[in-house]
């Protein structure tokens, strides 16, 4: 562990991209990450949830980061993914982003908590900032977003 | 020694025996003077003692213990059944059964000494005193008498017949002696019934063993305690054959010498015939009770029969592997379909691919199926503690215990089930009084029928108590504001009776502690559609209710139909469709603004499915009026025609759970993955009838 550059006060992020936003995800809560492929849309579901696909045999269910955070669809392209989110002992689901740029590392000095008490209920999901070079990342709370799930299914 | 890997066997055989002590007290009950019970009985709670004792479980051990002291005399015919006993023994039936729950849970029986329950039995003991026949104060003397080594020769008190004392004469008058002998095994021996084989092997060719106490069978099937009596007829010394017993490890002690054989009858033999006798005449006198209480003891002992016990999980792997299979092999057969160049020999060979994984697929089903009777064996038990609980008489009938559902129903269709008969037998039945004034039989009576139904298991719970009354529930209905006036009065029969299925619903009077706490119809429904099945009651006022659960055969893979609607492809259960019909749009008629379409003479309601799934119509001319294909499910006696758009034939598909977090809609019953990996839907017919 001591050749790691990873160290105790540091954390890895893939960082994604929806909209003109930056995301980071706890690398630990990521269990996959697949190219987009086709979706079949349950009815009458969760507006955010966009269907179901097939996982090597699992049916898994997928959600669209934008509608989660209420922002307008946008055209799949090529570098549209999904992915495969599995927080402590929970089942695992998908998350549709636009992008998944690099895997980033930051330690703790580089992240800024967001306090509590917040009307806007997207700022509920971020954990906090995170700045990396020159960017800004916001760092998803993913138990927030799953608990969130979970409270509506 | 650790025995933890044979807990497990434990729990199992525990339960058994549970099981058939539960059943043959029942019986015992109706029938006091049933001696194969009372047998049957003493060997379990002997059996339960035994393995209680090896794994060191002494608090159940000491119950269990002297519940066999008390069957030990109800077998000798120095105390009498009656319902005080019976009673008592069901208190100790429940004890073990939370001994049992403890150990599952903790590996440990828990800290309960049950004193009082063994109070009880050594009182029921102590009563037969009071029963005072005078044989039994003829015989107590002479079994204490003999003191010290005489009381460890067990085959002293073994009754002999005439055909065996013929045998040990004859072998005499050619010059064989005739041994009389009691083996003793150490009490920390774990494999008896090995032991004792040694014992047989090693005296074979040095003699013959013309009698055995227990018998070999029951002794190869280690129910005996620590000792067995034999009495062996041989050429060869008493030493002799002392040693070769003796040689067998981990035997204690084999009390053995020459045998007198009793010139004149002796006075246990006129007893044993005197018995005989009593059980010719309770079998003329009551020749249809005898029969089934015979069998029923037959069939509950462990014929040996050629079987494992698996674990569920392995099958499970098992099955999901099959599922794996089927999903390459609709993937191959997918792709032979795009391609039409192959040769002939590679379609053969993917339909003989087909037939293969449907015959396992058919053959793993099979091997997960299980008949209900594990499930309801003990309801028999239930039904009496309601009975007495309730002070109604009541009984029930229980038939099909035999048909078969896959193992994860039978897991859990045992408590809607109890509800459904807890209800019949609190709310279903009047009380005796009532009963008796309108004119029923007193006792009420329950059934239980379970039979296979195509693919399906139905299970009706009946009873021929009161009935439902429509407008109690109605009334009840509005004062609980589920519906209001108007929508009651619109109401049709059927409607107002599904009502008992609605969440906190429940229309008994006073609130017992059997049921009626308004939490049970609705858990019962949702559980039971839960396993893709569905409840339906059909009741009448004053002659009773009946309770008619469907339930799938199996879960993991059934046939399905192909449909499209839009674009989108859906599987329909093919169990639920009757038929498939074109129709023009001048076939549909309207019944109260609803489509429906006359189909030979019956009245059939139609459903777009493109509106109940929310799908963009496909685009069609205004004037076209080509024909529409509608596909006609069934439920129960209901159908209902669905609207489709193009049909895509039949296909065996896995049926997979949409997983967590995603709100399914009642009508998907969920998804399966097709040849090209992409996934369906399943939708639930049901649900749209």
């Amino acid at each position: 562990m001591d050749t790691n550059a990873v160290s105790n006060d540091t954390k890895q992020y893939i960082m994604v991209k929806f909209d003109n936003e930056q995301y980071g995800i706890d690398i630990t809560y990521i269990d996959n990450i697949v190219r987009l492929q086709s979706i079949t849309r349950v009815p009458h579901t969760q507006e955010y949830f966009l269907g179901i696909i097939n996982l090597r045999g699992e049916i898994m269910p997928v959600m669209s980061m934008r509608r989660k955070f209420d922002l307008p669809d946008k055209e799949n392209t090529n570098a549209s993914r999904i992915l495969i989110v599995k927080y402590e002992g929970n089942a695992k689901i998908g998350m549709l982003v636009d992008e998944v740029k690099e895997v980033v590392t930051l330690s703790e000095a580089d992240v800024e908590k967001i306090s509590g008490d917040t009307v806007d209920s997207n700022r509920a999901y971020l954990a906090g900032v995170g700045k990396y070079n020159d960017t800004l990342i916001s760092l998803l709370n993913i138990g927030a977003i799953i608990n969130d799930i979970d409270s509506e299914f | 020694m650790d025995l933890s890997q044979y807990l497990e066997i434990f729990i199992d055989e525990t339960k058994e025996h549970l099981q058939t002590l539960n059943d043959q007290v029942l019986i015992l009950e109706a029938e006091p003077e049933n001696i194969d019970t009372v047998n049957e009985i003493f060997r379990a709670a002997h059996s339960l003692k035994g393995m209680a004792g090896t794994m060191g479980f002494k608090r159940m051990q000491r119950l269990t213990h002297d519940m066999e002291n008390v069957f030990s005399e109800v077998r000798n015919g120095k105390l009498n059944v009656n319902a005080d006993m019976v009673d008592i023994v069901f208190k100790c039936l429940d004890a073990i059964e939370g001994y049992l729950a403890n150990i599952v849970e903790s590996s440990d029986e828990g800290t309960e000494d049950n004193e009082e329950l063994i109070g009880l039995l050594n009182a029921a003991l102590e009563g037969k005193c009071d029963t005072g026949e005078p044989e039994v104060v003829a015989e107590t003397p002479k079994e204490t008498a003999p003191a010290g080594s005489e009381e460890r020769k067990k085959y002293l008190q073994i009754p002999i017949a005439d055909f065996e004392k013929n045998a040990m004469n004859e072998a005499k008058a050619n010059g064989m002696h005739v041994y009389a002998t009691t083996v003793y095994i150490q009490e920390s021996c774990l494999l008896k019934a090995a032991r004792a084989f040694l014992v047989f092997k090693g005296l074979e060719g040095k003699g013959e063993i013309i009698k055995s106490v227990p018998s070999v069978q029951d002794i190869e099937d280690e129910r005996f305690d620590f000792d067995f009596s034999m009495f062996i007829l041989s050429e060869k010394p008493i030493e002799e054959i002392k040693k070769i017993i003796e040689n067998v490890s981990e035997i204690e002690e084999a009390v053995i010498e020459e045998f007198e054989i009793p010139d004149e009858v002796q006075d246990t033999t006129p007893v044993a015939t005197e018995e005989v006798k009593t059980e010719v005449k309770a079998v003329a006198e009551k020749k249809e009770e005898k029969k089934p209480a015979a069998s029923g003891s037959k069939s509950s002992k462990p014929v040996v029969n050629r079987s494992v016990r698996v674990d569920i999980e392995k099958l499970d792997d098992l099955m999901n592997l099959v599922s794996e299979l089927i999903i390459a092999k609709n993937g191959l057969v997918s792709v032979t379909g795009e391609s039409k160049s192959l040769d002939q020999g590679f379609n053969e060979q993917i339909e003989y691919l087909e037939r293969v994984t449907t015959n396992l697929h058919e053959s793993v089903m099979k091997v997960r199926m299980v008949p209900i009777e594990s499930v309801v064996n003990r309801f028999p038990r239930m039904i009496r503690d309601l009975s007495k609980k309730l002070n109604k008489d009541m009984e029930l009938i229980m038939t099909g215990e035999d048909t078969e559902l896959d193992r994860t129903v039978i897991d859990e269709i045992g408590d809607p089930l109890m509800h459904m008969l807890r209800n019949a037998a609190d709310h279903g039945l009047e009380s005796t009084i009532d009963r008796l004034k309108i004119g029923k039989p007193k006792v009420g009576t329950i059934r239980l029928d379970a039979y296979q139904d195509g693919n399906n298991v139905t299970i009706e719970v009946s009873d021929d108590g009161a009935g439902v009354d429509v407008e109690k529930i109605k009334r009840k209905a509005i004062e609980k504001g589920t519906i209001t006036e108007e929508q009651a009065e619109y109401m049709t029969e059927k409607e107002a009776v599904d009502l008992l299925f609605a969440p906190a619903f429940s229309t008994a009077e006073k609130i017992s502690d059997v049921s009626g706490r308004g939490v049970g119809l609705d858990v019962v429904k949702n559980k039971i559609e839960g396993l893709g099945g569905d409840v339906e009651v059909v009741t009448k006022l004053g002659e009773g209710t009946k309770f008619i659960v469907r339930l799938p055969l199996t879960l993991a893979i059934i046939q399905a139909l192909m449909i499209n609607i839009s674009d989108e492809m859906y599987a329909l259960p093919l169990n639920s469709v009757v038929t498939i019909e074109e129709i023009t749009p001048d076939d549909i008629k309207y019944v109260q603004t609803k489509e429906v379409i006359n189909l030979r003479g019956t009245v059939i309601p139609l459903v777009r499915l493109n509106e109940v799934l929310d799908i963009e119509p496909l685009e069609r001319d205004e004037d076209d009026d080509e024909g529409m294909i509608v596909v006609i499910v069934k439920k129960g006696d209901r159908q209902a025609g669905l609207v489709i758009d193009k049909l895509i034939g039949q296909q065996e598909i896995v049926i997979k759970p949409l997983g967590k977090y995603i709100r399914v809609p009642k009508l998907i019953s969920g998804a399966t993955i097709l040849g090209n990996g992409e996934v369906a839907l399943i939708i639930d017919s049901n649900t749209l009838v």
